[in-house]
């Protein structure tokens, strides 16, 4: 018999060894004289256990990980292959509780389909929400995202359906779909597990929006940093070609959607829409003045949806399982799931997609098992490089964008950085203003100039200088970057520097040392 | 400006010539330049500009807006080490010193015998495994600096192979 090995080929499954397991397994399995299919996946994201490998088994996929090369051998003593038990056995992949109590609707094939195969997509569910949107009309299916409640996981929140209208209700003629996957922020990576593990489902969701506002173009702008993804994205593209759900013809409807990979060249600015519509043009990636909104004037001066890579990919299960399931999910004006990725000190990192409405504590502790070095946790950084630090003392918050927005947070991309007691807040702040510097487009000047000068203002604190004047300084340079800014970049670097203020003013102001 | 030898104008132009009917095409002409030259040398500049129909100051603009573009040719080797707050929050910062020290050359930097570039990256999507680094397209994770000297080994190792 031939027995099935599922083993990922997600970039931080690889990062840990995943590759050479793959490779000595399939070694070892032909020494033995043994027929075996070893298939390459995402990761499951619990990235504590990877590299993660899984065997089909009678009752579903048998866990065992972390494995290392030197575990092989061992492995198949143990008959891992029929199931056998190893001191790495996990046993049922779906019960073990880490995954087991998630709500997976936008990952849930991440991880159990080869992402490369239209088939196995579609054995797995896919293409059910095109089928769906190809029978209806375009208004209606801007009624189904609308009535979702499903709102942009990049960060910005806005509502999808009513960007999608708005590109809708512009005149025919070249219109585009743009996918904004330039994930920058520290702390997040379900996009990229999502183009590695899944990228169909994100092919699907952009083909669904270019039938529902009359494009026939679409640009996945992915980040430079991301070789793994964009080797996914280019072998889901063409299979989808081959198979005609890309193309002239989408699924015998007559409609042509035709889909391809930019990649952007280092610059975190590229995530801001207008920047990386400019990027896409060729051009230096600065943000243009709004209005007019991409959704009038977008690519080439053409009307353009720009959402992120979760957002696309959640769109075939709206329309697959309809707007009510998924808005049935979640809490108050956060409706549907997130994928949270737990990131930095924490003893069990990886992507949680729940339903809006835990609370960070419990997605630190329950889930994270608290930080890796087994100190304290002192803080968390939540949204990214301009999302706030939160101390311990509101762990209690809720994720969700109003919950955390009212603490003086956000939740940005849905990315949670954990430090320990160890961490200096005063370092950090000045880390803030230094990203900024390094990565401000140079358009406006409080982004431009206000970052360096924070950086000098910081850095005389943090040598003891002047103190209470420098930090009082430094609390003004935050306002009129936060007011005066042309875009989030210098609009929202000052928001961990004035949380870390507001939280740990004694990282500033006692630094007789440190 | 030092000029272009004849085989990297030739290689400039056909790229240029191949792409350029693509919208917006200056981005992906630079990635493909680069892609076979190592980098996008500022005597490419000019010619780039010229088969484009853009002045030299906007593709000079562009290439120097973008971290990834680099104008001097990289070493056999290019590191990224992340320094990003996840990388930050788990020892990132003593492993990029680690990295300056052990290759002795700074971030944005090559050894003088040529056979490493030290670049900075901010983020490189790891975080559930920090501290993250490139090396060569290849991602690696929990990175501490015995297993940072490991793999600068490893990396020589596989190009003798």
């Amino acid at each position: 018999m031939t027995f099935t090995v599922y083993v990922p080929r997600d970039a931080g499954a690889l990062s840990l060894g995943a590759g050479e397991v793959a490779q000595a397994i399939a070694r070892e399995a032909k020494l033995r004289g043994l027929e075996l299919q070893v298939i390459r996946t995402g990761s499951r994201g619990a990235y504590w256990l990877e590299p993660l490998v899984e065997v089909a088994g009678r009752h579903g996929r048998m866990a065992y990980g972390p494995v290392g090369i030197a575990d092989v051998p061992g492995l198949f003593d143990a008959q891992f292959l029929s199931g056998g038990t190893h001191p790495l056995s996990l046993g049922l992949t779906d019960a073990i509780p880490w995954l087991a109590s998630q709500q997976r609707l936008t990952f849930a094939r991440v991880g159990v389909v080869d992402p490369a195969s239209v088939a196995d997509y579609v054995v797995h569910g896919g293409y059910q929400g095109l089928r769906r949107a190809l029978a209806m009309s375009p208004e209606s299916i801007v009624e189904a995202i609308i009535g979702s409640g499903l709102r942009g996981r990049g960060g910005a929140a806005f509502p999808t359906g009513i960007k999608w209208k708005t590109v809708l209700e512009q005149p025919a003629g070249q219109k585009y779909v743009t996918c904004n996957a330039d994930e920058g922020d520290s702390g997040t990576f379900s996009d990229r597990m999502l183009m590695e593990g899944d990228p169909l489902s994100l092919i699907e969701g952009m083909t669904i929006a270019g039938v529902a506002v009359g494009a026939a173009q679409g640009y996945i702008y992915l980040r430079a940093e991301y070789p793994h993804a964009l080797q996914a994205l280019n072998e889901a593209i063409a299979a989808a070609y081959q198979a005609r759900y890309l193309g002239s013809d989408v699924m015998g409807s007559g409609k042509r959607f035709d889909l391809e990979v930019r990649l952007g060249a280092g610059a975190y600015i590229c995530g801001e829409e207008t920047s990386m519509l400019e990027s896409l043009e060729g051009k230096r990636g600065e943000v243009r003045v709004r209005p007019p909104l991409p959704a009038i004037k977008g690519l080439f001066g053409r009307p353009t949806i720009v959402n992120n890579v979760i957002t696309l990919a959640s769109v075939p299960t709206i329309l697959h399982r309809g707007a009510d399931y998924y808005a049935g999910y979640g809490m108050a004006k956060s409706r549907g799931t997130l994928p949270i990725q737990l990131a930095g000190n924490i003893k069990r990192g990886g992507l949680v997609e729940r339903a809006f409405g835990l609370t960070l504590r419990e997605l630190l502790y329950d889930y994270g098992g608290g930080s890796a070095s087994g100190r304290p946790l002192r803080a968390v950084q939540v949204g990214g490089p301009l999302g706030a630090y939160i101390p311990a003392s509101q762990f209690d918050t809720l994720v969700d964008y109003e919950a955390l927005a009212a603490i003086g947070a956000l939740l940005g991309h849905g990315g949670i950085v954990a430090f320990d007691d160890t961490v200096d807040m005063a370092r950090m702040a000045r880390y803030a203003m230094e990203f900024c510097a390094i990565e401000s487009c140079g358009k406006c000047t409080p982004c431009r100039i206000g970052s360096t000068r924070g950086i000098e203002v910081i850095d005389r604190i943090i040598g003891g200088v002047e103190t209470e004047g420098n930090v009082r300084r430094l609390e003004e340079l935050c306002e009129l970057m936060v007011q005066g800014s042309l875009c989030g970049l210098g609009g929202m670097a000052p928001f961990p520097v004035q949380s870390a203020l507001r939280h740990f003013r004694g990282d500033f102001i006692a630094r007789v040392r440190h | 400006m030092e000029n272009l030898a004849s085989e990297h104008g030739e290689a400039v132009r056909r790229i240029t010539r191949h792409l350029r009917s693509r919208p917006g095409p200056l981005l992906e002409v630079l990635h493909a330049i680069q892609a076979e030259l190592g980098y996008v040398p500022p005597a490419a500049v000019p010619l780039v500009a010229e088969e484009l129909n853009l002045s030299r100051a906007e593709v000079h603009g562009v290439v120097s807006f973008y971290h990834y573009f680099r104008s001097t040719p990289p070493g056999t080797h290019t590191v990224s080490v992340c320094r990003a707050e996840s990388c930050q929050a788990v020892g990132g910062e003593a492993l990029a010193a680690h990295a300056r020290q052990r290759l002795g050359v700074d971030f944005h930097q090559t050894t003088p015998d040529g056979r490493y570039s030290l670049e900075p990256v901010y983020c490189l999507g790891n975080c559930a495994c920090s501290p993250a680094v490139m090396i060569d397209g290849q991602l690696h994770g929990r990175v501490t600096p015995e297993r940072f000297d490991a793999l600068l080994s490893g990396a020589d190792t596989d190009r003798k192979r």
